[in-house]
Protein backbone atom coordinates (compact mmCIF):
# COMPACT_ATOMS: atom_id res chain seq x y z
CA UNK A 1 0.00 0.00 0.00
CA UNK A 2 1.39 3.45 -0.84
CA UNK A 3 2.61 5.62 2.00
CA UNK A 4 -0.10 8.25 1.56
CA UNK A 5 -2.99 5.79 1.44
CA UNK A 6 -5.26 4.99 4.32
CA UNK A 7 -6.65 1.62 5.36
CA UNK A 8 -9.15 1.63 2.48
CA UNK A 9 -6.37 1.98 -0.04
CA UNK A 10 -7.78 5.38 -1.06
CA UNK A 11 -5.18 8.15 -1.09
CA UNK A 12 -6.06 10.57 1.71
CA UNK A 13 -4.25 13.48 0.03
CA UNK A 14 -6.30 13.30 -3.16
CA UNK A 15 -9.24 15.62 -3.60
CA UNK A 16 -12.36 13.48 -4.07
CA UNK A 17 -14.25 13.85 -7.33
CA UNK A 18 -17.95 13.84 -8.08
CA UNK A 19 -19.77 13.28 -11.36
CA UNK A 20 -22.13 15.59 -13.16
CA UNK A 21 -24.48 14.27 -15.85
CA UNK A 22 -26.14 17.04 -17.81
CA UNK A 23 -29.12 16.09 -19.95
CA UNK A 24 -27.43 12.85 -20.99
CA UNK A 25 -29.10 10.88 -23.75
CA UNK A 26 -27.89 7.65 -25.30
CA UNK A 27 -29.44 6.01 -28.31
CA UNK A 28 -28.61 2.66 -29.89
CA UNK A 29 -30.23 3.05 -33.28
CA UNK A 30 -33.93 3.55 -32.64
CA UNK A 31 -33.66 2.48 -28.99
CA UNK A 32 -33.26 5.25 -26.40
CA UNK A 33 -31.28 3.74 -23.50
CA UNK A 34 -31.03 7.05 -21.60
CA UNK A 35 -33.47 9.93 -21.98
CA UNK A 36 -32.06 13.24 -20.77
CA UNK A 37 -30.59 12.28 -17.41
CA UNK A 38 -29.38 15.19 -15.28
CA UNK A 39 -27.76 14.07 -12.06
CA UNK A 40 -25.16 15.64 -9.83
CA UNK A 41 -23.21 13.16 -7.70
CA UNK A 42 -21.27 15.05 -5.08
CA UNK A 43 -17.71 14.07 -4.10
CA UNK A 44 -17.78 11.40 -1.39
CA UNK A 45 -21.38 10.32 -2.00
CA UNK A 46 -22.34 6.65 -2.05
CA UNK A 47 -25.12 6.39 -4.61
CA UNK A 48 -27.19 3.26 -5.04
CA UNK A 49 -28.39 3.07 -8.64
CA UNK A 50 -31.49 0.93 -8.83
CA UNK A 51 -33.89 -0.15 -11.51
CA UNK A 52 -35.20 -3.10 -13.46
CA UNK A 53 -33.29 -4.75 -16.30
CA UNK A 54 -33.00 -2.34 -19.22
CA UNK A 55 -33.53 0.74 -17.06
CA UNK A 56 -30.21 2.21 -18.25
CA UNK A 57 -27.98 1.59 -15.20
CA UNK A 58 -25.12 -0.06 -17.08
CA UNK A 59 -25.23 2.53 -19.88
CA UNK A 60 -25.05 5.37 -17.35
CA UNK A 61 -22.08 3.73 -15.59
CA UNK A 62 -20.27 3.14 -18.91
CA UNK A 63 -20.72 6.80 -19.82
CA UNK A 64 -19.37 7.80 -16.39
CA UNK A 65 -16.39 5.47 -16.96
CA UNK A 66 -15.69 7.27 -20.26
CA UNK A 67 -16.17 4.02 -22.16
CA UNK A 68 -19.09 5.43 -24.10
CA UNK A 69 -19.96 8.88 -25.38
CA UNK A 70 -23.47 10.18 -24.82
CA UNK A 71 -25.54 10.82 -27.95
CA UNK A 72 -26.50 14.18 -26.41
CA UNK A 73 -25.60 16.01 -23.23
CA UNK A 74 -22.35 15.78 -21.31
CA UNK A 75 -20.65 14.17 -18.35
CA UNK A 76 -18.19 16.11 -16.24
CA UNK A 77 -16.23 15.69 -13.03
CA UNK A 78 -16.43 17.89 -9.97
CA UNK A 79 -13.67 18.24 -7.43
CA UNK A 80 -14.11 19.66 -3.94
CA UNK A 81 -11.32 21.30 -1.98
CA UNK A 82 -10.97 20.56 1.73
CA UNK A 83 -13.07 23.59 2.67
CA UNK A 84 -15.92 22.31 0.58
CA UNK A 85 -15.42 24.92 -2.17
CA UNK A 86 -16.15 23.52 -5.58
CA UNK A 87 -13.31 23.66 -8.06
CA UNK A 88 -14.86 24.52 -11.41
CA UNK A 89 -11.64 23.83 -13.30
CA UNK A 90 -12.17 20.10 -13.10
CA UNK A 91 -15.73 20.37 -14.28
CA UNK A 92 -16.67 19.84 -17.92
CA UNK A 93 -16.62 17.29 -20.68
CA UNK A 94 -12.98 18.10 -21.45
CA UNK A 95 -11.91 16.83 -18.01
CA UNK A 96 -11.29 13.07 -18.33
CA UNK A 97 -9.61 11.86 -15.16
CA UNK A 98 -8.98 8.24 -16.06
CA UNK A 99 -6.57 7.90 -13.14
CA UNK A 100 -9.43 8.68 -10.77
CA UNK A 101 -11.91 6.10 -12.03
CA UNK A 102 -12.13 2.45 -11.05
CA UNK A 103 -14.82 0.14 -12.36
CA UNK A 104 -16.18 -3.30 -11.61
CA UNK A 105 -18.24 -4.30 -14.64
CA UNK A 106 -20.48 -7.23 -15.56
CA UNK A 107 -17.44 -8.99 -17.02
CA UNK A 108 -14.32 -9.43 -14.97
CA UNK A 109 -12.06 -7.37 -17.31
CA UNK A 110 -9.32 -9.93 -16.59
CA UNK A 111 -7.19 -12.07 -18.89
CA UNK A 112 -7.95 -15.76 -18.35
CA UNK A 113 -4.53 -16.83 -19.67
CA UNK A 114 -2.61 -14.61 -17.24
CA UNK A 115 -2.10 -15.39 -13.58
CA UNK A 116 -3.75 -13.31 -10.87
CA UNK A 117 -0.45 -11.54 -10.14
CA UNK A 118 0.27 -10.96 -13.85
CA UNK A 119 -3.18 -9.41 -14.37
CA UNK A 120 -2.74 -6.97 -11.49
CA UNK A 121 0.85 -6.25 -12.46
CA UNK A 122 -0.19 -5.44 -16.05
CA UNK A 123 -2.74 -2.88 -14.92
CA UNK A 124 -0.41 -1.46 -12.26
CA UNK A 125 2.12 -0.78 -15.03
CA UNK A 126 -0.50 0.77 -17.33
CA UNK A 127 -1.59 3.11 -14.52
CA UNK A 128 2.04 4.06 -13.95
CA UNK A 129 2.02 2.92 -10.30
CA UNK A 130 5.17 2.54 -8.26
CA UNK A 131 6.31 -0.37 -6.07
CA UNK A 132 4.35 -2.73 -8.25
CA UNK A 133 5.39 -6.00 -6.57
CA UNK A 134 4.41 -4.74 -3.11
CA UNK A 135 1.17 -3.23 -4.36
CA UNK A 136 0.16 -6.42 -6.21
CA UNK A 137 1.05 -8.60 -3.22
CA UNK A 138 -0.97 -6.29 -0.94
CA UNK A 139 -3.99 -6.36 -3.25
CA UNK A 140 -3.90 -10.16 -3.49
CA UNK A 141 -3.56 -10.50 0.28
CA UNK A 142 -6.46 -8.08 0.76
CA UNK A 143 -8.82 -10.03 -1.50
CA UNK A 144 -7.76 -13.39 -0.04
CA UNK A 145 -6.05 -14.71 -3.18
CA UNK A 146 -2.45 -14.51 -2.01
CA UNK A 147 -2.01 -18.29 -2.19
CA UNK A 148 -3.30 -18.32 -5.78
CA UNK A 149 -1.13 -15.46 -7.05
CA UNK A 150 0.61 -17.70 -9.58
CA UNK A 151 -2.52 -19.50 -10.82
CA UNK A 152 -4.08 -18.73 -14.19
CA UNK A 153 -7.35 -16.84 -13.84
CA UNK A 154 -9.15 -19.43 -15.97
CA UNK A 155 -8.69 -21.92 -13.12
CA UNK A 156 -10.54 -19.61 -10.67
CA UNK A 157 -14.13 -20.00 -9.52
CA UNK A 158 -16.63 -17.22 -10.36
CA UNK A 159 -16.35 -15.80 -6.85
CA UNK A 160 -12.55 -15.75 -6.93
CA UNK A 161 -12.61 -14.00 -10.30
CA UNK A 162 -14.99 -11.39 -8.90
CA UNK A 163 -12.72 -10.75 -5.92
CA UNK A 164 -9.79 -10.30 -8.29
CA UNK A 165 -11.89 -8.01 -10.51
CA UNK A 166 -12.64 -5.85 -7.47
CA UNK A 167 -8.95 -5.85 -6.49
CA UNK A 168 -8.05 -4.78 -10.05
CA UNK A 169 -10.55 -1.91 -9.94
CA UNK A 170 -9.11 -0.67 -6.62
CA UNK A 171 -5.45 -1.18 -7.51
CA UNK A 172 -4.79 2.46 -8.46
CA UNK A 173 -6.72 3.90 -5.49
CA UNK A 174 -9.51 5.51 -7.54
CA UNK A 175 -11.45 8.41 -6.08
CA UNK A 176 -14.53 7.41 -8.10
CA UNK A 177 -15.64 3.80 -7.94
CA UNK A 178 -18.26 2.59 -10.41
CA UNK A 179 -19.77 -0.78 -9.54
CA UNK A 180 -22.09 -2.68 -11.86
CA UNK A 181 -23.67 -5.58 -9.95
CA UNK A 182 -20.39 -6.08 -8.06
CA UNK A 183 -21.63 -8.78 -5.71
CA UNK A 184 -22.37 -11.25 -8.54
CA UNK A 185 -20.77 -14.59 -7.76
CA UNK A 186 -19.51 -13.67 -4.29
CA UNK A 187 -20.16 -16.18 -1.53
CA UNK A 188 -21.13 -15.22 2.04
CA UNK A 189 -17.50 -14.65 3.05
CA UNK A 190 -16.89 -12.65 -0.11
CA UNK A 191 -19.92 -10.45 0.55
CA UNK A 192 -18.69 -9.70 4.08
CA UNK A 193 -15.25 -8.79 2.71
CA UNK A 194 -16.79 -6.63 0.01
CA UNK A 195 -19.11 -4.79 2.42
CA UNK A 196 -16.17 -4.07 4.74
CA UNK A 197 -14.17 -2.81 1.77
CA UNK A 198 -16.99 -0.50 0.68
CA UNK A 199 -17.40 0.82 4.23
CA UNK A 200 -13.68 1.65 4.40
CA UNK A 201 -13.76 3.36 0.99
CA UNK A 202 -16.83 5.38 1.98
CA UNK A 203 -15.11 6.39 5.21
CA UNK A 204 -12.10 7.52 3.20
CA UNK A 205 -14.26 9.81 1.04
CA UNK A 206 -14.35 7.78 -2.16
CA UNK A 207 -17.29 8.56 -4.44
CA UNK A 208 -19.15 5.31 -5.06
CA UNK A 209 -21.90 4.64 -7.59
CA UNK A 210 -23.24 1.12 -7.33
CA UNK A 211 -25.79 -0.43 -9.63
CA UNK A 212 -27.47 -3.34 -7.91
CA UNK A 213 -30.76 -4.92 -7.00
CA UNK A 214 -32.75 -3.63 -4.04
CA UNK A 215 -31.93 -6.55 -1.74
CA UNK A 216 -28.15 -6.10 -1.74
CA UNK A 217 -26.93 -5.81 1.87
CA UNK A 218 -24.24 -3.27 0.93
CA UNK A 219 -27.03 -0.79 0.23
CA UNK A 220 -27.17 -0.05 3.96
CA UNK A 221 -24.03 2.01 3.35
CA UNK A 222 -25.62 4.15 0.62
CA UNK A 223 -26.09 7.86 1.34
CA UNK A 224 -28.36 8.36 -1.65
CA UNK A 225 -30.65 6.20 -3.77
CA UNK A 226 -31.52 6.88 -7.40
CA UNK A 227 -34.10 4.75 -9.19
CA UNK A 228 -34.02 4.59 -12.98
CA UNK A 229 -36.88 3.48 -15.21
CA UNK A 230 -36.79 3.28 -19.02
CA UNK A 231 -33.74 5.52 -19.23
CA UNK A 232 -34.96 8.31 -16.93
CA UNK A 233 -34.56 9.15 -13.26
CA UNK A 234 -37.79 7.93 -11.67
CA UNK A 235 -36.97 8.73 -8.02
CA UNK A 236 -34.01 10.36 -6.28
CA UNK A 237 -33.62 10.62 -2.50
CA UNK A 238 -31.28 13.58 -3.07
CA UNK A 239 -27.88 14.48 -1.67
CA UNK A 240 -29.15 15.59 1.73
CA UNK A 241 -32.09 13.19 1.90
CA UNK A 242 -32.46 9.83 3.58
CA UNK A 243 -32.23 6.96 1.06
CA UNK A 244 -33.84 4.39 3.38
CA UNK A 245 -37.53 5.10 2.59
CA UNK A 246 -36.85 4.84 -1.16
CA UNK A 247 -34.78 1.68 -0.69
CA UNK A 248 -37.53 0.18 1.47
CA UNK A 249 -40.21 0.92 -1.13
CA UNK A 250 -38.06 -0.54 -3.92
CA UNK A 251 -37.44 -3.64 -1.79
CA UNK A 252 -41.17 -4.01 -1.31
CA UNK A 253 -41.68 -3.74 -5.09
CA UNK A 254 -38.97 -6.30 -5.88
CA UNK B 1 3.04 7.00 -19.47
CA UNK B 2 4.33 7.50 -23.02
CA UNK B 3 2.57 5.85 -25.94
CA UNK B 4 5.63 3.77 -26.77
CA UNK B 5 6.06 2.73 -23.12
CA UNK B 6 2.41 1.62 -22.87
CA UNK B 7 2.66 -0.16 -26.24
CA UNK B 8 5.74 -2.00 -24.94
CA UNK B 9 3.82 -3.17 -21.84
CA UNK B 10 0.94 -4.37 -24.03
CA UNK B 11 3.36 -6.07 -26.42
CA UNK B 12 4.74 -8.01 -23.46
CA UNK B 13 1.19 -9.04 -22.55
CA UNK B 14 0.45 -10.18 -26.13
CA UNK B 15 3.66 -12.24 -26.30
CA UNK B 16 2.93 -13.84 -22.94
CA UNK B 17 -0.64 -14.73 -23.95
CA UNK B 18 0.56 -16.21 -27.24
CA UNK B 19 3.35 -18.12 -25.53
CA UNK B 20 0.72 -19.66 -23.22
CA UNK B 21 -1.92 -20.48 -25.85
CA UNK B 22 0.17 -20.81 -29.07
CA UNK B 23 -3.10 -20.36 -30.94
CA UNK B 24 -2.17 -17.74 -33.50
CA UNK B 25 1.36 -18.72 -34.40
CA UNK B 26 0.86 -22.45 -34.82
CA UNK B 27 -2.29 -22.02 -36.95
CA UNK B 28 -0.63 -19.36 -39.10
CA UNK B 29 2.55 -21.32 -39.77
CA UNK B 30 0.77 -24.59 -40.50
CA UNK B 31 -1.70 -22.91 -42.85
CA UNK B 32 1.01 -21.05 -44.79
CA UNK B 33 3.16 -24.18 -45.05
CA UNK B 34 0.23 -26.19 -46.39
CA UNK B 35 -0.41 -23.58 -49.11
CA UNK B 36 3.24 -23.54 -50.21
CA UNK B 37 3.63 -27.32 -50.16
CA UNK B 38 0.35 -27.97 -52.03
CA UNK B 39 1.22 -25.51 -54.79
CA UNK B 40 4.62 -27.17 -55.23
CA UNK B 41 2.69 -30.26 -56.38
CA UNK B 42 0.40 -28.27 -58.67
CA UNK B 43 3.15 -27.34 -61.16
CA UNK B 44 6.71 -28.28 -61.92
CA UNK B 45 8.72 -25.93 -59.74
CA UNK B 46 11.75 -25.39 -61.99
CA UNK B 47 13.66 -22.17 -61.37
CA UNK B 48 12.09 -20.45 -64.40
CA UNK B 49 8.53 -21.45 -63.42
CA UNK B 50 9.14 -20.44 -59.83
CA UNK B 51 10.32 -17.00 -60.90
CA UNK B 52 7.00 -16.52 -62.69
CA UNK B 53 4.60 -17.87 -60.06
CA UNK B 54 6.64 -17.90 -56.85
CA UNK B 55 6.31 -14.27 -55.69
CA UNK B 56 2.50 -14.27 -56.09
CA UNK B 57 2.20 -17.60 -54.37
CA UNK B 58 4.43 -16.52 -51.50
CA UNK B 59 2.35 -13.39 -50.86
CA UNK B 60 -0.92 -15.32 -51.15
CA UNK B 61 0.38 -17.59 -48.39
CA UNK B 62 1.32 -14.53 -46.29
CA UNK B 63 -2.03 -12.86 -46.93
CA UNK B 64 -4.17 -15.85 -46.01
CA UNK B 65 -2.02 -16.65 -43.00
CA UNK B 66 -2.18 -12.99 -41.97
CA UNK B 67 -5.99 -12.91 -42.25
CA UNK B 68 -6.15 -16.01 -40.09
CA UNK B 69 -3.85 -14.48 -37.49
CA UNK B 70 -5.26 -10.95 -37.44
CA UNK B 71 -8.88 -11.93 -36.90
CA UNK B 72 -8.55 -12.97 -33.23
CA UNK B 73 -6.26 -10.02 -32.49
CA UNK B 74 -9.10 -7.89 -31.08
CA UNK B 75 -11.88 -10.45 -30.87
CA UNK B 76 -10.09 -12.31 -28.08
CA UNK B 77 -10.18 -9.11 -26.02
CA UNK B 78 -13.94 -9.59 -25.94
CA UNK B 79 -13.90 -12.78 -23.88
CA UNK B 80 -13.95 -10.83 -20.61
CA UNK B 81 -14.31 -7.39 -22.19
CA UNK B 82 -10.66 -6.74 -21.42
CA UNK B 83 -10.55 -4.05 -24.10
CA UNK B 84 -12.73 -1.95 -21.77
CA UNK B 85 -10.11 -2.31 -19.05
CA UNK B 86 -7.40 -1.14 -21.48
CA UNK B 87 -9.55 1.76 -22.67
CA UNK B 88 -10.13 2.87 -19.07
CA UNK B 89 -6.40 2.91 -18.34
CA UNK B 90 -4.73 6.34 -18.60
CA UNK B 91 -2.89 5.52 -21.82
CA UNK B 92 -3.25 6.70 -25.41
CA UNK B 93 -5.71 4.57 -27.42
CA UNK B 94 -2.98 4.42 -30.07
CA UNK B 95 -0.81 2.51 -27.58
CA UNK B 96 -3.42 -0.28 -27.61
CA UNK B 97 -3.29 -0.44 -31.42
CA UNK B 98 0.49 -0.12 -31.52
CA UNK B 99 0.99 -2.95 -29.01
CA UNK B 100 -1.20 -5.21 -31.15
CA UNK B 101 0.57 -4.14 -34.35
CA UNK B 102 4.01 -4.87 -32.90
CA UNK B 103 2.88 -8.27 -31.64
CA UNK B 104 1.28 -9.16 -34.98
CA UNK B 105 4.43 -8.04 -36.81
CA UNK B 106 6.54 -10.34 -34.64
CA UNK B 107 4.15 -13.28 -35.17
CA UNK B 108 4.07 -12.72 -38.95
CA UNK B 109 7.86 -12.38 -39.06
CA UNK B 110 8.29 -15.69 -37.21
CA UNK B 111 5.90 -17.35 -39.69
CA UNK B 112 7.85 -15.87 -42.62
CA UNK B 113 11.14 -16.99 -41.09
CA UNK B 114 9.86 -20.56 -41.19
CA UNK B 115 8.09 -20.26 -44.53
CA UNK B 116 10.69 -18.55 -46.75
CA UNK B 117 13.47 -21.20 -46.43
CA UNK B 118 10.89 -23.98 -47.08
CA UNK B 119 9.66 -22.04 -50.11
CA UNK B 120 13.23 -21.56 -51.41
CA UNK B 121 13.95 -25.29 -51.18
CA UNK B 122 10.65 -26.48 -52.68
CA UNK B 123 10.70 -23.94 -55.54
CA UNK B 124 14.42 -24.03 -56.42
CA UNK B 125 15.02 -20.37 -55.69
CA UNK B 126 18.33 -19.28 -54.22
CA UNK B 127 17.89 -16.52 -51.65
CA UNK B 128 21.50 -16.51 -50.43
CA UNK B 129 22.56 -13.44 -52.40
CA UNK B 130 19.38 -11.44 -51.81
CA UNK B 131 18.75 -12.04 -48.12
CA UNK B 132 18.90 -8.42 -46.91
CA UNK B 133 16.99 -7.02 -49.88
CA UNK B 134 14.35 -9.72 -49.38
CA UNK B 135 14.17 -8.88 -45.67
CA UNK B 136 13.56 -5.23 -46.60
CA UNK B 137 10.73 -6.08 -49.03
CA UNK B 138 9.15 -8.61 -46.67
CA UNK B 139 9.40 -6.19 -43.72
CA UNK B 140 7.73 -3.33 -45.60
CA UNK B 141 5.04 -5.59 -47.04
CA UNK B 142 4.39 -7.26 -43.69
CA UNK B 143 4.19 -3.88 -41.94
CA UNK B 144 1.48 -2.77 -44.35
CA UNK B 145 -0.39 -6.04 -43.94
CA UNK B 146 -0.19 -5.92 -40.15
CA UNK B 147 -1.05 -2.21 -39.75
CA UNK B 148 -4.17 -2.37 -41.94
CA UNK B 149 -5.09 -5.83 -40.63
CA UNK B 150 -4.90 -4.73 -37.00
CA UNK B 151 -6.98 -1.62 -37.70
CA UNK B 152 -9.69 -3.61 -39.48
CA UNK B 153 -9.56 -6.29 -36.80
CA UNK B 154 -10.50 -3.54 -34.31
CA UNK B 155 -13.30 -2.38 -36.60
CA UNK B 156 -14.72 -5.84 -37.25
CA UNK B 157 -14.26 -7.25 -33.72
CA UNK B 158 -17.73 -6.22 -32.57
CA UNK B 159 -19.50 -7.40 -35.72
CA UNK B 160 -21.44 -10.63 -35.65
CA UNK B 161 -19.82 -12.04 -38.82
CA UNK B 162 -16.34 -10.79 -38.08
CA UNK B 163 -14.57 -13.81 -39.62
CA UNK B 164 -16.16 -12.89 -42.95
CA UNK B 165 -16.01 -9.14 -42.49
CA UNK B 166 -12.26 -8.82 -41.97
CA UNK B 167 -11.16 -10.31 -45.32
CA UNK B 168 -13.93 -8.36 -47.07
CA UNK B 169 -12.66 -5.09 -45.63
CA UNK B 170 -9.00 -5.97 -45.87
CA UNK B 171 -8.51 -7.41 -49.35
CA UNK B 172 -9.57 -4.36 -51.42
CA UNK B 173 -7.44 -2.05 -49.27
CA UNK B 174 -4.44 -4.36 -49.49
CA UNK B 175 -4.54 -4.87 -53.26
CA UNK B 176 -2.10 -2.02 -54.12
CA UNK B 177 0.25 -3.16 -51.36
CA UNK B 178 0.16 -6.76 -52.56
CA UNK B 179 0.83 -5.78 -56.18
CA UNK B 180 3.86 -3.73 -55.12
CA UNK B 181 5.09 -6.50 -52.78
CA UNK B 182 4.72 -9.20 -55.47
CA UNK B 183 6.49 -7.06 -58.11
CA UNK B 184 9.34 -6.20 -55.72
CA UNK B 185 9.77 -9.85 -54.75
CA UNK B 186 9.67 -10.88 -58.44
CA UNK B 187 12.52 -8.45 -59.21
CA UNK B 188 14.59 -10.10 -56.49
CA UNK B 189 13.87 -13.63 -57.80
CA UNK B 190 15.18 -12.82 -61.32
CA UNK B 191 18.45 -14.36 -62.56
CA UNK B 192 19.96 -10.89 -62.18
CA UNK B 193 18.27 -9.77 -58.93
CA UNK B 194 17.54 -6.08 -58.51
CA UNK B 195 15.70 -3.99 -55.95
CA UNK B 196 12.71 -2.24 -57.52
CA UNK B 197 13.17 1.10 -55.76
CA UNK B 198 9.89 2.59 -56.99
CA UNK B 199 7.86 -0.33 -55.62
CA UNK B 200 9.83 -0.34 -52.37
CA UNK B 201 9.18 3.40 -51.97
CA UNK B 202 5.47 2.71 -52.59
CA UNK B 203 5.48 0.02 -49.88
CA UNK B 204 7.14 2.43 -47.42
CA UNK B 205 4.65 5.18 -48.34
CA UNK B 206 1.70 2.80 -47.87
CA UNK B 207 2.99 1.87 -44.40
CA UNK B 208 3.45 5.50 -43.37
CA UNK B 209 0.02 6.58 -44.65
CA UNK B 210 -1.87 3.79 -42.88
CA UNK B 211 0.15 4.08 -39.68
CA UNK B 212 -0.58 7.82 -39.59
CA UNK B 213 -4.27 7.21 -40.37
CA UNK B 214 -4.52 4.67 -37.54
CA UNK B 215 -2.90 7.18 -35.17
CA UNK B 216 -5.35 9.90 -36.18
CA UNK B 217 -8.42 7.65 -36.05
CA UNK B 218 -7.57 5.46 -33.04
CA UNK B 219 -10.14 7.19 -30.77
CA UNK B 220 -12.96 6.31 -33.18
CA UNK B 221 -11.62 2.84 -33.98
CA UNK B 222 -11.74 1.71 -30.36
CA UNK B 223 -14.98 3.47 -29.45
CA UNK B 224 -17.88 1.36 -28.23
Amino acid sequence: MPANANSAGFPSSASPLGISFQNVEKRFGALAALRGISLQIEPGEFVALLGHNGAGKTTLLRIAALLMNPSRGSVGFISAAKDGHRDGAAHGPECKPKHAIGMVAHSTLLYDELTAAENLSLFAKLYGLGEIADRVAGALRDCGLESRAGSLVRTFSRGMRQRLAIARALLHDPSILLLDEPAAGLDRQGLVWFSAKLAALKQAGCTIVMSTHARNESLELATRAVALATGSVKQDSGTAGDPRPLLASLRAEA
Amino acid sequence: MTTVGAAGILLGKELRLEFRSRELLSATIIFALVVVVLFSFAFDPTAAESRRYGPGLLWIAFLFAGSLMLNPSFSREQTNETLDALRMAPISPFAILLGKMLANFIFMSVAELVLVPVFAVLYNISIVGIVWRLVLVLSLGTTGLVVTGTVFSAVSAQARMRELLLPLLLLPILTPLLIAAVESTASLFQEQPSLDRTRVAFLAGFDIVFLTASWLLCDYLLED
